[in-house]
């Protein structure tokens, strides 16, 4: 229970951290003891070493996860171009098949600038709410925001730009995202107006696919160069309040990504391309609490890792099902 | 920085150099401050427009007061997909708080309720489109004014012959006579009018709108369109008049002074 607020923590923007010696199981503990013993350090170098000669890449949760959010936004597209009423209106508000369905965070928003309760709105909510946290509430974020496919282009250019050593990423504090959550909604229920939705990529973009283009694209635009070139997904990482309520939504959702720590050999290929990589801390050698255990609240199901491992060490579960089967 | 954590510091200690670890934490933090207030600020931008009213924009019928109606909107659209003419719209970046919201351009396409039922009001899921509207006549979008009696047709006792706005003006109008359920293109029908009419003749609504003869000379032609209590801006006077630009335009802030 602490391990679980601990992570519950890091997604408010605490740091990482080894599980002391409290939280940690027996058998993790003489796991760890013996995957430190000499001959274990060595043989886990030469695996590391064979992956780097043979690397196995694997794309498949990946094109998967593109396929889900281009068919999500085609579908409001098509809706509105050619009439057939699958799921009508934008990512901040639709009728899928006539339910209501509302983004928890723009309807928050709504809320406490209208200080009205609409009960259309508050189905919608519930609905979308109870929908993502099944699948784990940020999963929205990698499997449906269409600004999120849109920032992983321009990350795929960050990198490039970055191994030439042309740009360099500069991180912000994780724990902004809170602050700017916070003062988003106070400035909701204060102005009366939907404030983030001003500056709300998501919004902006969806809009744009279904109702056509905008000049207030040019923002987006502007935000994906940031990413390119001063901080790698910064807009997802450290400032977007919607991410932090799917997160909130998803905080104890069935799918999870679990981690078997039998089979790290803690080379940190999952670190290196999670978009949330704190979420990953438990992989660094001696930092896991249990000998499998959940990723954590604020991981977004996007499944690179899962892509990325080469042991299969991390795999998408879910949560207790993987304990009947 | 030193190690001699147990030696008394003396009192105007020399700056103390910090770690490439420190600094870089500093950094990050007063870079995450920065970002912090950049985004706050370009939240705020969105103000501007609102609070200097640089807009006047005609709203969908059932919109609520302009403060609340930015309030509850969420900015979804599903009010545009359900018009059966596409008059409404949705607005762009420069309109601050307004991204997002819908209006009505009346002049390139009014709202004739060809859909009867007001099906914006129930499309909208958060009631900026107030649901306690369920007939067109209950509609307080805007009032109907003469803003340009000196261009105006009938006043100068002309008539009308041709198509009101021209061979390719795209706005739809509903022509019961032709289909009641389908609402026609304005540059496919063609009028021959003895005096103009056009804004009463077209109105959808019932008692909104009259001409009024201007003298008690029945030899005198001219006609001046008066615009009655019951009129609730929906625009389609402001599309049809033939005139350029149009003689009869929709006040947004008359309903205020209707309402009030």
């Amino acid at each position: 229970m602490k391990w679980f607020l601990h992570k519950l923590a890091m997604m408010f923007g605490a740091e990482g951290r080894k599980a002391s010696a409290s939280e940690e199981t027996e058998a993790a503990r003489e796991m760890k003891k013996f995957k430190k013993t000499p001959e274990q350090v060595i043989k886990r170098k030469e695996i590391i070493d064979h992956e780097h000669q043979y690397p196995l890449v694997s794309n498949k949760w990946r094109n998967l996860r593109w396929l889900s959010i281009i068919v999500i936004n085609a579908m409001f597209i098509v809706s509105f171009a050619w009439d057939v009423q699958l799921v009508e209106g934008s990512m901040s508000a639709s009728r899928f098949l006539g339910f209501h369905m509302a983004d928890p965070n723009a309807a928050l928003q709504v809320f406490l600038a209208f200080k009205e309760l609409v009960l259309n709105l508050v189905i919608g909510t519930v609905t979308v709410v109870l929908l993502w946290w099944i699948v784990g509430g940020r999963a929205f974020c990698s499997w449906a925001c269409p600004y999120h496919l849109l920032a992983e282009w321009a990350e795929a250019i960050h990198l490039f730009l970055a191994r030439k050593g042309w740009v360099k990423d500069h991180p912000f504090h994780r724990g902004l995202r809170v602050v700017l959550w916070v003062i988003f909604m106070a400035l909701a229920f204060l102005s009366g107006y939907t404030v983030f939705e001003y500056i709300n990529p998501v919004g902006i973009v969806s809009r744009a696919l279904i109702y056509g283009p905008t000049v207030a694209l040019v923002w987006v635009i502007f935000l994906l160069g940031f990413e390119i070139f001063f901080s790698r997904r910064f807009w997802c990482r450290y400032v977007c309040p919607i991410g932090l309520t799917y997160g909130i939504t998803g905080a104890v959702a069935p799918v999870q990504i679990k981690y078997d720590l039998e089979k790290c050999v803690h080379e940190g290929e999952c670190r290196a391309v999670c978009l949330v990589p704190h979420v990953l801390e438990i992989t660094k050698m001696g930092y896991a609490s249990d000998t499998t255990e959940y990723i954590g609240p604020d991981c977004t199901r996007c499944g690179l890792c899962v892509d990325a491992c080469p042991q299969e060490a991390l795999t998408f579960t879910v949560r207790g099902l993987d304990k009947i089967i | 920085m030193t190690d001699g954590s147990d030696t008394p510091k003396p009192a105007a200690a020399p700056k103390k150099r910090l770690t490439r670890r420190e600094l870089e934490r500093r950094r990050l933090l007063i870079r995450s401050f920065g970002l912090g207030i950049a985004a706050v600020t370009a939240g705020l931008v969105g103000w501007y427009p609102v609070y200097k009213r640089l807009f006047d924009r005609l709203r969908p019928p059932g919109a609520l007061d302009e403060r609340e109606f930015l309030a509850a909107c969420i900015k979804c659209g599903q009010c545009v997909q359900v018009c059966p003419v596409e008059a409404i719209k949705l607005a762009d970046g420069d309109e601050g708080y307004g991204l997002g919201v819908p209006y009505i351009d009346a002049r390139a396409q009014a709202c004739d309720f060809s859909c009867d039922a007001v099906q914006c009001v129930l499309a909208c899921p958060t009631g900026a489109l107030s649901h306690e509207i369920a007939h067109k006549e209950e509609v307080t979008m805007g009032f109907a004014r003469l803003s340009r009696p000196e261009s105006c047709l009938a006043m100068k006792g002309e008539g009308f012959k041709g198509l009101a706005r021209g061979y390719d003006f795209e706005g739809l109008l509903r022509y019961e006579e032709i289909d009641r359920w389908d609402p026609q293109p304005v540059a496919s029908y063609p009028y021959d009018l003895e005096i103009c009419d056009l804004c009463v003749r077209e109105c959808p609504i019932k008692g909104a709108i009259s001409l009024e003869p201007m003298s008690d000379d029945p030899a005198d032609k001219r006609r001046i369109p008066v615009v009655h209590e019951a009129c609730v801006g929906c625009g389609t006077c402001e599309m049809i008049c033939p005139t350029e630009p149009a003689s009869i335009i929709i006040d947004t802030e008359l309903t205020l002074e209707a309402q009030a």
